[in-house]
C-alpha cells in the first residue's frame, strides 16, 4: 500500500492503495467518483474512459502508480454544471438508453473535440469505434457529437 | 396505514402529512379491476409504510410520479409518467419521477420483460391522470362558484374562460384532495394528445451525462464489503478442493468462503478481491456432461433426423402434401449460444441482519429475486426489502435471480453487508445464455407456386419449445407440422431479448425468401398472398392479426421503395412478436467483393406510440442489436467452458458497423402493444435476404461473418435481383 496524491478534476485527492490498483477502482471505491464505469477490465469497451492530461485513456488498465502528477478529468469534472457542449447535445439529441456506457462515450468524444473541434462523420466513427454501446444508441451518439462540434 | 374504501376502489390510502400539504392520488396498478384513484386528505409521500402507488401534487405544483418498473434503457421512467401527465394536463416540466422500490402490495407486474409494461399499464395510468384532472377541475369550480363543465385543464392550470380566470394545480391541490373521486372518468380523445406520441426527452438524461451513481454497481455503503466469486470454469464440473491460504494472506482480504460451487473472496475493495481470487488454488471434478460446440453440431444433425419430437402444431396432412407437391424446398439454419453482455456486469448488494434482509441492485424481476431469497434463507418475504437501481442493460440476463441470491447467501454466511461484483469474464463464462438452436424447414409448392405444405423442426440446447407454432405462416398453409426436440445440457440458458424469436424469425424469414424465389414470386407478394389465404380460408387457430401484419408490410414497401430501386439489393422480412408487428427492408451493397449492410427501413406497429423519441430508439437499438448478433455474435464451448471470455474475442457491434436506419410507425389508434423487443427479430432475415439479393448466396448460419460469403472474395458471385428473378435461375431451382 502507498499513498498517492492525484490531481483529479482540478483538486488534489489522496488514496492509500496498492500500486497496481487501476485508476478506475481508485476513483470508484476510494474517491466516490462512480461516474466512471467498469465494463470489461481489459480496455475493450471504453466505459471507463477518463482524460489523462487531456487525452482519453481507459482507466481500467491504468495502474495508479503510473498516474504521477498528470491531470485526470472524469465525467464529474468535465464541466462545472453539466453544461459541456457534449452534455448539452447528449440531452438535445436524447442519446441515453440504459445510460451505463454514456460517461465513457462522452469522455472519448470530449477528447476528440479538443483535438479536432470539427470532425467529419468518418473521424467520429473512427474515434468512437472503441466504445461499445450495448443498447445500440450509436446513431444518436454520432449526431450528438456532430451537434456539439457546431457549438465549440 | 391503509384502510379500505368499499365504494369505488380497491384500496384507500390514508397518508400522514406531507410537508406543504397537497393532493395525493393513490392508484392501484393492479390491472383488471383497477378503479379510480383515491384522494387522500393532507396526503404525503414521506414516512409512510404501506402506501399504494401514487401520483402526488404538492402545493408548489410539483407532480411526483412513482415509477414501479425497473428501468434498463427501455425508457419506462419517461413513458409511464407521460401517460399520467397527458390525462392530467400537467405541465411536463413540473413532473418528477422516482423509481419505486419493490412493493408487491401496491404494484402489479413490477417486471421489465416481454415488452409488456406499457401495454399492461396504459389504461391504468390514463385513469390515474384523468381522475386527478377531474378533481382539480371540481375544486376550481367550487372556488369560483361556477359549473365544472365550464372549466378546462391545460398545462398545469384549471381555466374558466368565461371569466378569464385560472388557478394552478398547486393552488388547487389541497382542495382537490377533499373532492370525492369520480366513479366514471372520461379519457381524452387521442386527437387531443399533447404529450403522447411526441418526442419527450429521457427524464434521466442530466443524471446520466453528469455521471451520477444511478446503477447497482454504483451503490456503496459505509462498512460494506466487496466480493467476487470463483465459479466452476466449465459446465459439468464441481469443486473438489479449495486452498485459499495464499488469497487470505493478501492485503484487504477479510475472508474466503466456499458455498455451493462458489468460492467467494471477500475484502475491502474491488481490486483487492479481484487480485486475491487469482491466487486461489481450486481443484474441480466432473459432475455431469462436459460438452463442446462441436458435439452440439453433430448432435443437432442427428436429433433433426432421429430425435423424439414433441408436436407443437399439426394442420392437415403434410405427408400427402409433400408427396403430391410440384416442388419441395428443404433448408437448415443454425444459431450459436449468445451472451447477454449488458454493459453493467452482474452485481448485487445484500445485507442479511437478524431482523431482516436488505437487497439493493439492478434486477428485471425484483419480486422473483425476493421470493428466491426468502426461500433460500427461510426468511419471510415481508422481512426483505429490495431497492431497484437503474439497470445498465438487461437483455433478459437480469430476469434470473442467481446473482441476487448468491449475494444474500454470502451476506448470511459472513454476517456483513456485501456487494458481489461479477467481472466481465465472470459474466461471459458464468452462464445463462441464449441457447444454441438448429432448425430444419421444408416447404411443398403446387404447380402455381402456392405453399401447400410446411414443416419445421427445431432442436436446441435447453430451449424447450424453440418455435412459435402459432405465428405466421401457421394458419396460411393447409398442411403444416411444427415439432421440436430438446437436448438437456448442464450449460445454463435463459431468456435473451425477444426469446426464441431473436433467432427463429431470421431462419423463418430467410426460408420464406427461399420458398418465394423457388415459387417464382416476389418475396413480399408471396407473403401477402399467404396472408390473404389466412384471411379468407384460415387453417386452424390464428393468433396474429392479419391486418396489422399487412399494414407494416405495406408501410415498409412504401418507405423503402421495395423492388423499384436500380442497382440496390434489398431483402425483406416481417415478424410478429410480443403483440407488435415489424417489417424491415435491408439494403446491401458490395464492397471489395463482400456484402455491406447500408440501410434498414423499419415499419413498426406497436399501437399508439407513447414517446416518439424513445420509440425510435427502441427500433434503432433493436435493429442494431439484431444486426450485431446476426453478423458477429458467437459464444462457443470447448470442454464445457466458453471459448470467449471478454470483448476481445466476443465481438459486439460497434459504431463503424451500423447502417443507416429509418424507423416508421403505423398510426392506427390501437392501444400500445409493446416495443422493447419486436424490432429485433426481423433484422437477421432482412439482412440475410439482402445478402442473397446482392450475392446469390444464402447465409444460413449465425454469425454471418463466418459464412463463406464474408470469408472469401466474392467477385465471381453472380448478382441477382430480389424481386424478379430471371427465368433461367428459377429453372435451375426447380426440381421437378
Amino acid at each position: 500500500m502507498a499513498i498517492y496524491k492525484l490531481h483529479i478534476n482540478g483538486k488534489e485527492q489522496e488514496a492509500d492503495v496498492a500500486p497496481d490498483t487501476p485508476l478506475l477502482w481508485v476513483l470508484r471505491d476510494h474517491l466516490g467518483l462512480v461516474g466512471t464505469k467498469f465494463g470489461c477490465g481489459i480496455a475493450q469497451c471504453g466505459a471507463c474512459t477518463v482524460h489523462f492530461d487531456g487525452v482519453a485513456v481507459r482507466s481500467c488498465m491504468l495502474p495508479v502508480s503510473s498516474v504521477g502528477s498528470s491531470k485526470i478529468t472524469t465525467i464529474e469534472g468535465l464541466s462545472e454544471n453539466g453544461d459541456h457542449p457534449l452534455q448539452v447535445a447528449w440531452n438535445e439529441v436524447d442519446v441515453p438508453q440504459c445510460g451505463y456506457c454514456q460517461a465513457g462515450q462522452i469522455m472519448t468524444a470530449a477528447a476528440l473535440l479538443k483535438q479536432n473541434p470539427n470532425p467529419t462523420y468518418e473521424q467520429i466513427d473512427g474515434t468512437m469505434h472503441g466504445n461499445i454501446c450495448r443498447c445500440g444508441a450509436y446513431h444518436r451518439i454520432r449526431e450528438a457529437i456532430k451537434l456539439a462540434s457546431t457549438k465549440i | 396505514m391503509s384502510t379500505n374504501n368499499k365504494n369505488n376502489r380497491r384500496e384507500f390510502l390514508k397518508m400522514s402529512a406531507l410537508t406543504g400539504g397537497g393532493l395525493l392520488l393513490g392508484f392501484s396498478w393492479f390491472g383488471a379491476d383497477a378503479k379510480a384513484p383515491a384522494v387522500v386528505d393532507k396526503a404525503g409521500v414521506a414516512g409512510t409504510g404501506a402506501f399504494n402507488s401514487y401520483l402526488s401534487i404538492s402545493t408548489d405544483g410539483t407532480i411526483t410520479i412513482l415509477s414501479p418498473n425497473p428501468e434498463l434503457g427501455q425508457n419506462i421512467m419517461t413513458s409511464f409518467p407521460m401517460i399520467v401527465a397527458e390525462e392530467l394536463d400537467a405541465d411536463w416540466t413540473k413532473v418528477k419521477v422516482i423509481q419505486a422500490p419493490l412493493d408487491t402490495k401496491n404494484f402489479d407486474r413490477q417486471v421489465t420483460g416481454g415488452s409488456g409494461a406499457v401495454p399492461h399499464s396504459w389504461k391504468l395510468l390514463r385513469n390515474a391522470g384523468a381522475t386527478a384532472r377531474h378533481m382539480l377541475i371540481q375544486a376550481a369550480a367550487q372556488r369560483w362558484n361556477v359549473l365544472p363543465e365550464e372549466c378546462t385543464a391545460n398545462n398545469g392550470f384549471v381555466l374558466h374562460s368565461k371569466s378569464s380566470r385560472k388557478l394552478s394545480f398547486g393552488d388547487l391541490a389541497e382542495e382537490a384532495s377533499k373532492i370525492p373521486a369520480p366513479t366514471e372518468i372520461k379519457l381524452k380523445d387521442r386527437k387531443d394528445f399533447k404529450l403522447i406520441g411526441k418526442e419527450i426527452k429521457n427524464v434521466a438524461n442530466k443524471d446520466i451525462v453528469t455521471g451520477k451513481g444511478l446503477f447497482g454497481l454504483d451503490f456503496y455503503r459505509e462498512g460494506m464489503l466487496f466480493a467476487v466469486l470463483q465459479r466452476p470454469p466449465a459446465f459439468g464440473t464441481k469443486i473438489k478442493s479449495v486452498d485459499a491460504d495464499a488469497a487470505k494472506a493478501l492485503p484487504g482480504i477479510v475472508d474466503v468462503v466456499t458455498f455451493k460451487n462458489n468460492v467467494a473472496v471477500v475484502g475491502k475493495s474491488t481490486w483487492e478481491v479481484m487480485k486475491a481470487r487469482k491466487v486461489l488454488k481450486i481443484d474441480y471434478e466432473k459432475d455431469g456432461n462436459i460438452e463442446s460446440s462441436s458435439d452440439h453440431d453433430q448432435l443437432f444433425k442427428s436429433l433433426l433426423e432421429t430425435g423424439t419430437a414433441t408436436v407443437r402444431r399439426k394442420d392437415g396432412d403434410t405427408e400427402a402434401a409433400f408427396k403430391n407437391a410440384d416442388k419441395t424446398i428443404k433448408s437448415e439454419y443454425q444459431c450459436p449460444f449468445l451472451s447477454h453482455s449488458p454493459m453493467e456486469p452482474m452485481n448485487f448488494f445484500a445485507h442479511v441482519r437478524a431482523d431482516g434482509v436488505e437487497l439493493v441492485g439492478p434486477t428485471q424481476t425484483p419480486a422473483s429475486a425476493r421470493e428466491a431469497t426468502s426461500k433460500l434463507l427461510g426468511i419471510p418475504e415481508d422481512k426483505i426489502t429490495l431497492n431497484i437501481t437503474r439497470l445498465g442493460g438487461g437483455f433478459g440476463r437480469r430476469l434470473k435471480t442467481d446473482y441476487v441470491t448468491e449475494a444474500a447467501e454470502l451476506s448470511n454466511l459472513i454476517k456483513a453487508p456485501v456487494k458481489v461484483i461479477w467481472s466481465r469474464e465472470d459474466d461471459m463464462t458464468g452462464g445463462s445464455y441464449r441457447p444454441a438452436v438448429r432448425y430444419r424447414f421444408e416447404a411443398a409448392l403446387d404447380t402455381s407456386g402456392n405453399m401447400i405444405g410446411y414443416k419445421l423442426r427445431g432442436v436446441g440446447i435447453n430451449s424447450g419449445n424453440c418455435t412459435r407454432e402459432d405465428n405466421f405462416p401457421s394458419g396460411a398453409v393447409d398442411n403444416l407440422l411444427i415439432d421440436t426436440v430438446e437436448h438437456v445440457s448442464p450449460i445454463t440458458t435463459g431468456a435473451w431479448r425477444a426469446p426464441i424469436t431473436n433467432f427463429l424469425a431470421f431462419a423463418e424469414q430467410a426460408f420464406l425468401d427461399e420458398v418465394a424465389h423457388a415459387a417464382g414470386k416476389d418475396p413480399v407478394q408471396f407473403r401477402l398472398e399467404l396472408l390473404q389465404k389466412a384471411k379468407k380460408a384460415p387453417v386452424g387457430e390464428i393468433k396474429y392479426d392479419i391486418d396489422r401484419m399487412e399494414g407494416v408490410i405495406k408501410l415498409a414497401v412504401e418507405k423503402s421503395g421495395w423492388g423499384s430501386k436500380k442497382g440496390i439489393s434489398q431483402g425483406f422480412s416481417v415478424y410478429f412478436s410480443h403483440r407488435s408487428y415489424v417489417a424491415q427492408v435491408c439494403e446491401v451493397a458490395m464492397k471489395s467483393g463482400k456484402p455491406v449492410v447500408k440501410k434498414i427501413y423499419a415499419a413498426a406497429d406497436c399501437g399508439q406510440v407513447v414517446n416518439l423519441s424513445g420509440a425510435r430508439q427502441q427500433v434503432r437499438g433493436g435493429i442494431v442489436d439484431g444486426l450485431g448478433h446476426a453478423m458477429f455474435g458467437k459464444l462457443s464451448f470447448k470442454d464445457g467452458a466458453t471459448e470467449q471470455k471478454n470483448f476481445d474475442t466476443y465481438r459486439l457491434i460497434r459504431m463503424k458497423e451500423i447502417p443507416e436506419i429509418e424507423p416508421y410507425f403505423v398510426d392506427n389508434g390501437i392501444d400500445p402493444t409493446g416495443l422493447g423487443e419486436p424490432a429485433l427479430p426481423p433484422t437477421g432475415g432482412a439482412v440475410a435476404n439482402a445478402i442473397f439479393a446482392a450475392t446469390g448466396k444464402r447465409v444460413k448460419n449465425q454469425p454471418f461473418m463466418e459464412e463463406p460469403v464474408f470469408k472469401s472474395s466474392n467477385k465471381a458471385i453472380n448478382k441477382t435481383k430480389h424481386s424478379k428473378l430471371p427465368t433461367s435461375s428459377l429453372e435451375r431451382e426447380k426440381r421437378s
